[in-house]
């Protein structure tokens, strides 16, 4: 396994309490495959992929075990974790206008990649990563590898993104909602453009993101996170094809679909968990069709369901197959969110407080497309 | 959602003929005689939208949908002409006159928590198109009104004395929908009014603007740049491109048929949760990004790059046509119709 992880978890120390941010998250990478981890805003995903990096924001504390290569590198000091990222370990972020250094030329920011890991002189980085923005087909390389990044547009500037986190060749690739703030169109080129990177390099890919037509199209297997947990992990298409979970179930339920005729979407209701007050039992509870009093208290263990899928649900497998059970159609879906939130007696939105000043740690609010 | 047949017959809610926006760019350095140069965020738009109505709009970034929305209800200036149902020009009228149909236009906007007063409570910020509009009433009723409004769209009136920050994204959409809706508006335009959402809160907010729209039968503009979501909402559905109209038709044609290579090329982009048919679908590939709407191409506008561009598109502007009738099935392009494999593949070849 290139990379493994145990049992991690994420705590952030905040005005408001301890926000639990990861808990106990296991997974694992193999050489040249990719997972994807989906999950809406405050599942923990992003801060998963920062734990990882050794990136977390300064309130932040991890414990649990990460091994890339055999070697340990969670709370690893940060020499050895600087001679892996970007060289072995390499990160592409959501938002390429704040990743990337405004004041500097391309050419500087990537040639001084190259120039600290590999040891490289100046005109021969720079050749070099001329090279990587044609591979990343940026027309004109040779000629805009001297402009700043304002200078290209919102799709050229994450493939600029990806070629320097590519300048080294590394084993993995986190990359956390590389879409997310481009059109469709762009999308669809930058995720094509990963693929044929992949395979080229032979790298092993994390992809972050809340969008499952995106997980659908690229990843061999999935994780589905919620309140800092893992629900379901399994490859991409038992997933899609029987969702085990409820929450995938309902995720996929929810999503409008341009291949299919929509009769009404069928929302989840409520809002994502407090995470300075998770619940005791399962994070998805309060939201659950199949929610039983034992869910309350216990959060289920991540059992194996079939070779290579496991679930955490106390609700038999059978049961969630066979469909929600006629919901009392919601009344209030904002009631339950209010209750919630009136348990917890704190303003919305906390998992926000709890990354304020983690820099381009941070995660938008809401979504954070 | 009616049938948008049936309203064929009726007349429109909102008759827009050419309608354009055009902003002046001066540079930084320009001398004060140098003349402005001229960006055409909507170029020659028309299009009617019937009550009870939905119109999609969807587009890439930059290609003037937003921007035609604020045109409608007079945030940014326009030209043209916008005949309301009463037969008034929308776009003629001075402020002051323009303050009686604010109230049967109504906006949501797309930042939920940015487009509330944070130092307004709910209750406040909800009133207030209440107490512009609709002035004799006394503060009971208007109280009682927002209270009624607010557990319409979902929230618990006990929570009017709160302030925007105290609820989640979702929560702000809907006291958003619940300003827009008190003054009971006949046309409501929402600009990307999920795409700062979770998907399971999204489609929260998608089912309320559905009954919305079915108990109270408002007419929806909805700007979206989720072809998914659009397809969901809407009657029928406008694609936009630097601020033209590339096609417009009732949503399931769009989806099912697209006639415009731009569409076609939109369609084929939008990721599908399945797995199956991800790795078997054939992307169109679109070279490059929008071009600069400050020297858009000549001729037609997507020629730059469309997979089927010839000659004749650089010189003439092809013009929306198709059928006839207020709903016909109607797209601006010379070259129509679906792209072949052959087309596609040749374009793979240009692009990669």
């Amino acid at each position: 396994m290139l990379l493994e992880v145990k049992d991690l978890n994420v705590r952030f120390a905040t005005h408001d309490g301890e926000v639990k941010a990861v808990n106990g998250i296991d997974l694992d990478v193999a050489r040249g495959e990719t997972l994807g981890i989906v999950g809406e805003s405050g599942s923990g995903k992003s801060q998963l992929a920062f734990a990882i990096m050794g990136l977390l924001a300064r309130n932040g504390t991890t414990t649990g075990s990460v091994r890339f290569d055999g070697q340990e590198i969670l709370n690893a000091p940060a020499r050895t974790l600087s001679k892996l990222r970007a060289d072995r370990i390499a990160m592409v972020f959501q938002d390429p206008m704040t990743s990337l250094n405004p004041y500097m030329r391309v050419s500087d920011q990537m040639a001084e990649v190259l120039m600290l890991h590999k040891g490289m002189g100046k005109a021969q980085a720079v050749a070099e990563s001329v090279r990587m923005l044609d591979a990343v087909r940026i027309p004109d390389a040779r000629g805009r590898v001297r402009l700043h990044p304002h200078e290209f547009s919102g799709g050229m500037r994450q493939r600029v993104m990806i070629a320097m986190a590519l300048l080294c060749r590394p084993d993995l690739l986190i990359a956390d909602e590389p879409t997310t703030a481009l059109d469709v169109t762009v999308q669809a080129q930058i995720m094509q453009l990963l693929d044929e990177l992949q395979t080229e390099f032979g790298m092993a890919m994390i992809l972050i993101t809340h969008d499952l037509g995106v997980v659908a199209g690229s990843c061999e297997r999935v994780m589905v996170m919620y309140g800092g947990r893992t629900m379901e992990r399994a490859p991409v298409d038992p997933l899609f094809a029987a969702p085990s979970h409820p929450y995938t179930q309902g995720l996929l339920a929810a999503i409008p679909r341009v291949d299919q005729k929509g009769a009404r979407l069928s929302a989840i209701p409520g809002s994502p968990p407090n995470m300075t007050r998770p619940p005791a039992g399962c994070p998805f509870v309060p939201r659950c069709p199949y929610a039983m009093d034992i869910c309350q208290d216990v959060m289920p263990p991540l059992v194996e369901l079939e070779p290579a899928r496991r679930r955490a649900c106390h609700a038999a497998v059978e049961r969630v197959w066979a469909g929600p059970p006629a919901l009392v159609e919601t009344p209030e879906p904002a009631a339950a969110e209010m209750q919630e939130r009136m348990a917890g007696d704190l303003p919305g939105n906390l998992p926000d407080a709890a990354v304020a000043g983690a820099g381009s740690a941070g995660v938008t609010p809401e979504g954070g497309r | 959602m009616t049938d948008p047949l049936t309203n064929g017959t009726s007349a429109p809610l909102l008759d827009v003929r050419d309608l354009r926006v055009t902003f002046d760019i001066r540079r930084d350095g320009d001398m004060p005689w140098t003349p402005s140069r001229h960006l055409r965020a909507v170029n020659g738009v028309d299009f009617t939208i019937h009550p009870g109505e939905t119109l999609g709009i969807v587009g890439e970034s930059g290609c003037g949908k937003s921007t035609l929305a604020r045109a409608l209800i007079g945030l940014v200036p326009a030209t043209g002409r916008a005949i309301w149902q009463d037969g008034t020009d929308l776009l003629s009228l001075n402020p002051r006159q323009m303050l009686r149909y604010r109230s049967d236009i109504q906006m949501v906007f797309q930042d939920p928590l940015a487009s509330l007063n944070p130092r307004m409570t709910v209750g406040q910020i909800i009133a207030e198109p209440l107490t512009t509009h609709r002035k004799g009433l006394s503060r009971d009723e208007v109280k009682l009104r927002v209270k009624q409004m607010m557990d319409r769209v979902g929230l618990l009136p006990n929570q009017i004395n709160r302030y925007p920050h105290e609820f989640s994204g979702g929560q702000c959409q809907r006291i958003g929908i619940a300003r827009a809706l008190i003054v009971e508006p006949k046309l409501i335009i929402c600009d990307e009014p999920v795409s700062a959402l979770d998907v399971s809160i999204q489609a929260q907010v998608i089912n309320l603007l559905d009954d919305l729209q079915r108990d109270l039968g408002l007419a929806l503009i909805f700007i979206a740049h989720d072809l998914s979501v659009v397809k969901h909402i809407s009657d029928r559905v406008m694609v936009l491109y630097l601020g033209k109209i590339m096609e417009l038709e009732t949503a399931d044609e769009v989806y099912a048929n697209p006639q415009h290579p731009y569409t076609q090329a939109l369609l084929s982009a939008v990721p599908v949760p399945d797995p199956a048919r991800e790795r078997a679908k054939r992307i169109i590939p679109l070279e490059g990004d929008l071009p600069s709407p400050l020297a858009p191409p000549s001729g037609c506008v997507f020629r730059t790059r469309c997979p089927r561009a010839q000659a004749l598109c650089a010189e003439k502007v092809p013009v929306l046509t198709g059928g006839h009738g207020e709903h016909a099935h109607r797209f601006a392009c010379h070259f129509p119709g679906p792209l072949t494999a052959a087309e596609i593949e040749a374009r793979r070849g240009v692009a990669a």
